[in-house]
């Protein structure tokens, strides 16, 4: 089992047609994605060949979904556009709808957030995140397929390199879903949500959560554990030497005032059980502990 | 991206917001020429991106222009919370007003925007809500319907302002929200908003923070100012690099926010081993890690005279560790002889050939660590010696 993405998903590539939407659809197929559509507006009807599968192009996401069947999308269109084509795949009623692109104006996110609480259809991940993937089912978005394993461990992370860290340390194990859920200030889905699923989900046993600075998801994610989640959870939270009003590369990162520490969300965690490494690779021997010794 | 009060002020009056009539000045010269030109009192203000500035003596009032001169002189190249002031606003001083509080800025847990407005303006809007609740009004704001007159009458009504003001406030709190949602900024707050004994509505201060991913639809580029760190920030830019200036003396580079800011907490950690050293800056070269790339950031954390030892901290994924190490490898070649130790740890697919092509190199300044917790001990080590 996994969660949001399972080897059932039809995908469709919004913007497939770029750069980096071929290259990651590639990626995507040889990962096993089952990709059924691309959408370019204006190129519908053409196809792009990817060796082992011929990919149909469509002018929209509504035409794609009732052609193909699609039921994610992952949004690789530069940031002037993402929220347009965000709000397409939104009106067309798909569930999930993944938000690779980096550089997203926060108002924008807003906007097309707003809209998809409206319509209670589309769940968003992103924007500015590496996508999910269930190793050995199917990937939606960047995150390297062969560093790691299908196995029973759920891994949530706000950070796309640490995720791949912690997936290649515990690749002996494996993964059910891991899901990054990006680095800017208002994302689509949480910590929280994640967790929520992950507790829900049979085919995961343990999870990884995996934080850093700024706002105070962290904090938010800690109570919702001590109120809802049985399974064991491990934690890493990154930017304890982050100095105050600096961003660090993730414009959500940025510690403002007293609030969005490491340490504020270190402690906030350890409070209610979860054990938090203090460097990437103890956290991945935490988890080994956690899942050796029930 | 945090604008100066004097920045904030030019969009507010873009926007039809009322603001005192003043200038910027960075000279004491400057300060009286402008006080010269202004109605007398004049008020003098340090320009820096933090709170806490009349407590620090940083807003001192000026009856005429060589007092306004003797303040800008004592004020310019003060250091209040670490920011020095390099400007001060030269304004005409406001008679006669109640203060108040407006606020909209973005709620990162609800996911939405939300409007503060409060009775209680001029001071620290943190107590008002802990001390007095009832005089803060706190509304989320749909960004799809935004804040038009009547929900700006409703907040002015909410948070407790007195009747005959409410409707000029609330004129001003929608030209706020166009500040807001047409600048593309995540804060704005005025603190405090006047109302005069004569019945105008005056932003007398103003914050703005405006979302740097929104630069491609604004003309934002003159508000960016560079910072005290010998240019290696602007140098950065200039790349294309990801870099942030810290205080140690360990360089790193790493692929992934993430994992770089992991990378400087590692250092640090290891750093209290090795007389306390600490990482000397932040660069995120991205997933790519290409050769150029790498050799841009070597060069730019190398000709930071703070630099005793460098870490590379690389995890291999969709570009796999031996074509990083060929980057390494190549990057070296570009810049020549290093001057100080440089620590590489590469990890992920094709981890253990990436290494063999570092020591098939064999440049004599770089060693390669298999962890990431061995490398920070090693590099801190080095940088301690």
């Amino acid at each position: 089992m996994a969660i949001f993405l399972t080897k059932d998903s039809k995908v469709l590539i919004q913007g497939m047609t770029g750069a980096e939407g071929t290259r990651h659809t590639a990626r995507m197929l040889a990962a096993g994605t089952d990709i059924v559509a691309g959408v370019t507006p204006g190129k519908g009807g053409q196809a792009v060949d990817f060796g082992q599968r011929r990919v149909p192009v469509f002018g929209s996401v509504a035409e794609a979904m009732t052609e193909t069947g699609a039921d994610v999308s992952v949004v690789f269109v530069p940031p002037k556009f993402a929220r347009g084509a965000v709000e397409e795949a939104i009106d067309a009623g798909i569930p999930l709808c993944v938000v690779i692109t980096e550089g997203v104006p926060v108002h924008d996110t807003l906007r097309f957030w707003a809209r998809a609480q409206a319509s209670g259809r589309t769940r968003i991940i992103g924007p500015n995140c590496p996508g999910l993937i269930s190793p050995g089912q199917s990937s939606a978005g960047i995150i390297p397929a062969d560093i790691t394993s299908a196995g029973r461990i759920g891994l949530v992370s706000k950070s796309g390199t640490l995720t791949y860290q912690l997936m290649y340390e515990l690749r002996d194990i494996g993964f059910s879903t891991a899901v990054g859920i990006g680095g800017d200030p208002v994302i689509g889905t949480t910590h929280i949500d994640a967790l929520q699923a992950f507790q829900d989900d049979p085919g995961t046993d343990a999870i990884v959560m995996i934080g850093e600075i700024g706002g105070d998801a962290e904090e938010r994610a800690a109570a919702y554990i001590e109120q809802h989640v049985t399974k064991p959870v491990v934690a890493y939270v990154a930017g304890f030497t982050a100095p105050e009003g600096k961003t660090m590369g993730h414009a959500g990162a940025i510690v403002s005032g007293s609030a969005g520490t490491a340490q504020a969300k270190k402690e906030a965690l350890e409070k209610v059980g979860v054990r938090v490494g203090k460097t990437p690779s103890e956290t991945a021997r935490l988890m080994r502990d956690t899942i050796q010794t029930p | 991206m945090d604008l100066y009060e004097y920045q904030a002020k030019e969009l507010f009056a873009r926007h039809g917001i009322t603001v005192p009539p003043g200038q910027v000045a960075a000279t004491p010269q400057e300060a009286r020429a402008i006080a010269t030109e202004l109605k007398v009192p004049v008020v003098i203000k340090a320009q820096v991106k933090t709170g806490g500035r009349g407590k620090a003596g940083g807003v001192r009032l000026a009856p005429g222009p060589s007092a306004a001169e003797d303040e800008a002189r004592r004020i310019l190249g003060m250091d209040i919370k670490g920011h020095t002031a390099h400007s001060v606003l030269v304004e005409q001083a406001t008679g006669g007003f109640e203060e108040y509080y407006a606020a909209y800025l973005v709620d990162r847990a609800n996911r939405t925007l939300l409007a503060m407005v409060s009775s209680e303006g001029g001071m620290d809007i943190e107590e008002v809500a802990a001390t007095k609740p009832e005089a803060l009004a706190r509304i989320p704001i749909d960004a799809t319907s935004g804040v038009d007159l009547e929900t700006a009458r409703l907040l002015a009504a909410r948070a407790g302002l007195p009747e005959d003001v409410q409707d000029a406030v609330a004129e001003t709190l929608v030209r706020l929200w166009e500040v807001l949602v047409e600048e593309d900024a995540l804060l704005v707050e005025v603190n405090p908003l006047a109302c005069t004994s004569d019945g105008r509505v005056l932003a007398l201060d103003g914050k703005i923070t405006l979302d740097g991913n929104a630069a491609f639809r604004h003309d934002h580029a003159a508000f960016a100012d560079g910072s005290d760190d010998g240019g290696l920030e602007a140098r950065a830019r200039a790349k294309h690099l990801n870099y942030v200036k810290l205080a140690g003396q360990v360089g790193v580079i790493g692929n992934g926010a993430g994992l770089v800011m992991s990378t400087l907490d590692v250092v640090a950690y290891a750093g209290e081993r090795f007389d306390g050293v600490r990482p000397a800056n932040f660069l995120d070269i991205g997933g790519g890690a290409s050769a150029q790339v790498m050799a841009d950031g070597l060069e730019i954390i190398l000709f930071d005279p703070d630099v005793r030892a460098v870490l590379v901290n690389v995890f291999g994924g969709i570009t796999a560790c031996d074509a990083v190490a060929n980057g390494i490898v190549k990057a070296l070649e570009v810049l020549g002889d290093a001057r100080c130790p440089i620590v590489v740890r590469l990890d992920g697919n094709n981890a253990e050939a990436g290494r063999e092509i570092l020591s098939d190199a064999a440049h004599p300044m770089v060693r390669v660590v298999t962890t990431m917790d061995g490398a920070a001990e090693l590099v801190a080590e080095l940088a301690a010696a």
